[in-house]
């Protein structure tokens, strides 16, 4: 069992850090928003889902299932949802450089 | 065994939380703030499972289900107050 479990909670933290590491290192909120979906979707997912082998056939490999599922519906909603709020309140700049492809009226604000 | 490589990934975690903390006190605009708390709360959520299945607690994952819904409903809150500013 430790022979699956150990990479798959390795892999796990791998993406957590580098959420982590994106999170502090990238120029604005939306690539950090990107850095971090990442880590919410992937790490989570692939840390509970080694903890769902350890626990086997279990009412606690069953909830943490469930878990999984919810994490997964609900983060890139809520990323989503995030970058929707701060693109329309407009206070929130983009980094040097950076440019838009929106040619609807009130699109490409930059 | 693997209990302390539990325990381990539960230490790496929470320093990662952490540096996490950070971003959310040195954020320029408000949505980094509600980005770095979003992933707070997943790492939270993770590391409760982790200290349930390390310590054979099965009641610590409703308690991580909980706190993932509510985690969800504040971000959407806060999401919603940032757009609008105000909540309808």
């Amino acid at each position: 069992m430790a022979v699956l479990v150990i990479p798959v909670l390795a892999a796990g933290i791998f993406f957590f850090l580098i959420g982590v590491i994106g999170l502090l290192r990238l120029p604005d909120a939306y690539s950090r928003m990107h850095a971090t979906t990442k880590c919410d979707t992937l790490g989570a997912g692939l840390i509970l889902f080694a903890l769902m082998l350890y626990a086997g056939f279990t009412p606690a490999g069953f909830k943490l299932l469930l878990l999984i599922v919810f994490i997964w519906l609900t983060n890139p909603t809520a990323a989503h949802v995030i970058a929707r709020a701060a693109y329309r309140s407009n206070d929130v700049p983009f980094c040097e450089g950076s440019f838009s492809l929106d040619r609807t009226e009130g699109g490409g604000r930059q | 065994m693997l209990d302390k490589i539990l325990i381990a990934t539960a230490v790496v975690l929470t320093m990662a939380t952490f540096l996490c903390l950070f971003r959310a006190a040195a954020g320029p605009t408000a949505s980094d703030r509600v980005v770095s708390i979003n992933v707070i709360g997943t790492k939270t959520v993770v590391i409760i499972a982790l200290v349930s299945l390390v310590f054979h607690q099965e009641f610590f994952l409703d308690v991580a289900l909980v706190y993932a819904l509510i985690s969800f409903v504040a971000t959407i809150g806060v999401a919603k107050y940032m757009e609008k500013g105000a909540l309808e």
